[in-house]
């Protein structure tokens, strides 16, 4: 069977690529966040509301659940074509591959959905 | 085509990572890996402390004690300690894709070099946590 069907866009060059355009946008988002808890150690409600009341926050915030979620897929659909395979796990490797990924795509499309909730919820 | 050469050569080819010597490259990218099924799975956590925190003042100071609590702190520093190796990891990883790094011997270096920043990175958050 064609075993890389399941991948993101039937090409393993623009995964590759999907994987990295999306990992500069996550290191981005991680650094400026992390940046942000750091300098305002004595952070209060109004102020960290305010943040992801800003425009360019939520669209920062939205490029990076879009990011998050090519990158994850990218990445668990590589682990799982690795390691869930016939020398793993026998006749059942497809079945169990298949579930794995059905499963990660699922959470994957929660997590953004969620995300959006929250970004749009304030 | 000397790729296909190796293919087709009748030598035997062992696959079995549980019986194969890994050097520190390889420990590097398992790590990578697994920092990023730990992240994958901690999703979740991180989603549901934004949403509460941003939610209205009381939920913001719940999850201001929920993050005081020892076991959450241990939490929050094993998941910010995978995200920070996992980032570290992939900039060696953008480096290498500009040619930089690829041979034998620098890709070690470049290996334990992650380790190496790794380590102090998570060192200082720890600090930073408690």
């Amino acid at each position: 069977m064609v075993t890389n069907v399941t991948n993101l866009s039937r090409s393993g060059l623009y995964d590759w690529m999907a994987q990295r355009v999306s990992a500069v946008v996550l290191a981005l988002y991680t650094l400026f966040l992390l940046g942000y808890l750091v300098f305002n150690p004595g952070l209060g409600y109004e102020e960290w509301r305010g943040l992801f009341s800003q425009n360019w926050m939520r669209i920062f915030s939205l490029l990076t659940l879009v990011a998050l979620s090519a990158h994850a897929w990218v990445g668990m659909w590589t682990i799982s074509t690795d390691y869930l395979t016939p020398m793993a796990l026998g006749k059942w490797a497809t079945t169990v591959r298949f579930l794995f990924q059905a499963v990660c795509g699922l959470a994957m499309f929660v997590f953004f959905v969620w995300g959006v909730q929250i970004l749009w919820g304030i | 085509m000397s790729v296909n050469i190796a293919v087709n050569s009748k030598r035997p080819v062992n696959l079995d990572l549980r019986t194969i010597k890994l050097p520190v490259t390889a420990w590097t990218s398992i790590a990578h890996r697994i920092s990023g099924i730990i992240m994958f799975i901690a999703i979740a956590f991180m989603l549901w402390l934004l949403d509460v925190s941003l939610d209205s003042e009381s939920g913001f100071e719940q999850a201001q004690s929920i993050l005081q609590h020892p076991l959450a702190k241990l939490v929050t520093w094993g998941v910010l300690s995978a995200l920070l190796y996992h980032l570290i990891a992939g900039v060696r990883h953008l480096v290498m894709d500009a040619g930089v790094g690829e041979g034998l011997e620098s890709g070690k270096r470049g290996s334990q070099v992650v380790i190496v920043i790794s380590v102090i990175v998570i060192v200082l958050l720890g600090v930073w946590i408690w």
